[in-house]
C-alpha cells in the first residue's frame, strides 16, 4: 500500500490549480516494508519529493539507491528513512540485505 | 521471455530425453514412500507449491533475448582470448562438467594465483538479483564484465580487448548480427554473455517431477529430507523459492576473515554475510561454501547443526538443532532429488 501524506498532496494539487503551487508542487509519499517487501512495486512523486520508507518488519533493512549514491546504512524494525529526489528520472530503490525487495520510484 | 518446455530450455531441449531412467524407485522404494507419509498431504502440497518451477526464462527489457546474442555470447564466454595470457576463458572456472564450477575450493586466476573464494555456478542466474558472492553487481551485465578486467582473475582490460575482437573478422560480423550499429563496446559484450548465461538453466529433476505430483519421484527418505529442510533444520529461511535461495546475504558462521557484503555496503553488522547459493546441482558442486571449505553435503549439515562459529554478525536464522544419522541421510537424500541430468554442452567452434 502506498501511503501518501494525503493533504500535503492534496495542498499541492490546490496550490498547482489556483497558479500558486510551484512552492508545493513536490509532494511526500511513504513506503513501508513488510515481510521482506516494499509495499509498492512504483511510486510517482513529484520532483523535490521526500520520500520516507518505514521498516515495519521484524528484521533489519537497508536503503541502496545506486543512481543517487545513496545508502541508509543499516535499518533496524521501526526505523525510517527520509530520500530526497531533486531531479526527474526513475530510480531503482533495494534492501542491499535483501535484494529481491526493489522497487521503482518515478520522479516526475 | 524465453520458454522453459518441462525444464528444458525451448532452443535446446532436442538433447536429453529419457534421462530421469535412473531415478526411478523401485516398487518396493515407492511402497516404502506410502508407509513413510506421516505428514498431513495439504501441508506437502502447500509446501511443494512454494518450489514450483517457472515456464520461461527472464531477459530484462534493455537487454532481450535473441539467438544471436546468445551465439555470440558462448563464444565469448568459451574464448580464452578474453584474458590477458589468452589461456583463460570465462568457462575456465565456471565448467560445464562440475555444475559450471571448477570443483576447487577456491578460484585459480591469471598465472594459477589461488583466490580467496570458490566458483559461484552460473546455472539459473536469469533469476539472479545481484551477483558476486558480495553482489557487488547488480546485473548480469555487469558481472560479466568483472572477471575479465580483475587482475587476479582473467586479467584483460576491456580497453585492450575491444581491438583484439575487432581484428577478428568472424567476432566483427558476429558482433553487427547480435548488436547492429552497436559496435564491440563493453556493453555489448557484457549483453552479448549475459544472454548467455542467463540460458543457463538446470533441467528437471526428481524433485520437480515429485513437485509436480508423480510421488514415486523421490524416495521416502527425500521426501522427509524435505520436510526436514523445511523444519526443524530451518534451511528455508534463505535456500527459499524455486532455485532455492533468497538473493540475501548472511552470516553462516564459517571461520574465514573474508568480509564479503561489508565491504560493498559499509555496513559492520554484515561482515561475514554472503549471497545464499541456489541449491539446484549442488551435488555436482562440491566442495561449498564462499571459501570452499566444506567437502561434503553430510559436512554442510553438520555445520547448520551445530558447527557454526557464533559471532554478533551471525544470521539470526542459524540456531543449532539435533539431528539424527537417519535425518542427516535424509536430508542428502532430499539434495541429491535436486540433481538433474543436464543437456551436454557443445563448445563453440570460435572465429579466427
Amino acid at each position: 500500500m502506498k501511503t501518501l501524506e494525503r493533504s500535503l498532496f492534496f495542498a499541492g494539487w490546490l496550490f498547482a490549480a489556483t497558479g500558486a503551487g510551484l512552492a508545493l508542487a513536490s509532494t511526500a509519499a511513504t513506503v513501508t516494508q513488510v515481510d521482506k517487501a516494499f509495499t509498492e512495486k512504483e511510486i510517482s512523486v513529484g520532483q523535490g519529493a521526500t520520500v520516507h520508507f518505514v521498516n515495519n518488519d521484524s528484521v533489519k533493512h537497508n536503503i541502496l539507491i545506486k543512481k543517487l549514491d545513496f545508502n541508509s546504512g543499516l535499518q533496524g524494525p521501526g526505523d525510517s528513512v527520509a530520500v530526497t529526489f531533486d531531479k526527474p528520472g526513475k530510480f531503482k530503490v533495494r534492501c542491499g540485505i535483501h535484494p529481491k525487495m526493489k522497487m521503482k520510484v518515478v520522479v516526475n | 521471455m524465453l520458454a522453459i518446455r518441462d525444464g528444458f530450455i525451448g532452443l535446446v531441449a532436442a538433447a536429453g530425453l529419457g534421462i530421469f531412467v535412473a531415478f526411478q524407485p523401485s516398487p518396493t522404494a515407492a511402497a516404502e514412500q506410502v508407509a513413510a507419509r506421516t505428514a498431513d498431504s495439504a501441508e506437502i502440497s502447500a509446501l511443494k507449491a512454494l518450489f514450483a518451477r517457472p515456464d520461461s526464462i527472464p531477459f530484462p527489457q534493455d537487454n532481450p533475448y535473441s539467438e544471436a546474442k546468445a551465439r555470440l555470447g558462448e563464444m565469448l564466454f568459451f574464448d580464452p582470448r578474453l584474458s590477458g595470457s589468452n589461456l583463460l576463458s570465462c568457462g575456465s572456472c565456471h565448467n560445464p562438467s562440475l555444475g559450471w564450477e571448477d570443483g576447487q575450493p577456491t578460484a585459480t586466476g591469471q598465472g594459477m594465483q589461488v583466490l580467496a573464494r570458490h566458483t559461484p555456478t552460473i546455472l539459473n542466474l536469469a533469476w539472479g538479483e545481484v551477483f558476486f558472492w558480495d553482489g557487488r553487481a547488480d546485473s548480469l551485465e555487469e558481472q560479466a564484465l568483472g572477471p575479465i578486467e580483475a587482475p587476479g582473475e582473467m586479467s584483460q582490460s576491456l580497453e585492450s580487448l575491444i581491438p583484439e575482437l575487432e581484428a577478428i573478422p568472424g567476432y566483427r560480423t558476429a558482433f553487427e548480427r547480435a548488436f547492429p550499429g552497436q559496435g564491440i563496446t563493453n556493453e555489448t559484450i557484457g549483453a552479448a554473455i549475459a544472454t548467455y548465461e542467463r540460458t543457463i538453466v538446470s533441467n528437471l529433476t526428481p524433485f520437480d517431477r515429485w513437485v509436480r505430483g508423480d510421488e514415486t519421484a523421490i524416495s521416502a527418505s527425500a521426501q522427509n529430507g524435505f520436510l526436514l529442510f523445511n523444519g526443524k533444520a530451518n534451511c528455508t529461511a534463505c535456500h527459499s523459492g524455486w532455485n532455492m535461495t533468497d538473493d540475501s546475504f548472511h552470516d553462516i558462521g564459517l571461520a574465514s576473515e573474508d568480509p564479503g557484503r561489508e565491504e560493498v555496503l559499509g555496513i559492520a553488522e554484515l561482515r561475514h554475510a554472503f549471497k545464499t547459493p541456489g541449491l539446484r546441482n549442488i551435488a555436482q558442486r562440491a566442495p561449498y561454501m564462499h571459501d570452499g571449505s566444506i567437502a561434503s553435503l553430510r559436512e554442510v549439515i553438520d555445520h547448520y547443526a551445530d558447527g557454526f562459529i557464533e559471532r554478533p554478525t551471525l544470521s539470526e536464522d542459524i540456531k543449532p538443532f539435533e539431528v539424527t544419522d537417519r535425518e542427516r541421510d535424509d536430508l542428502v537424500a532430499f539434495l541429491l532429488s535436486l540433481t538433474s541430468a543436464d543437456d551436454p554442452v557443445t563448445l563453440p567452434i570460435l572465429p579466427n
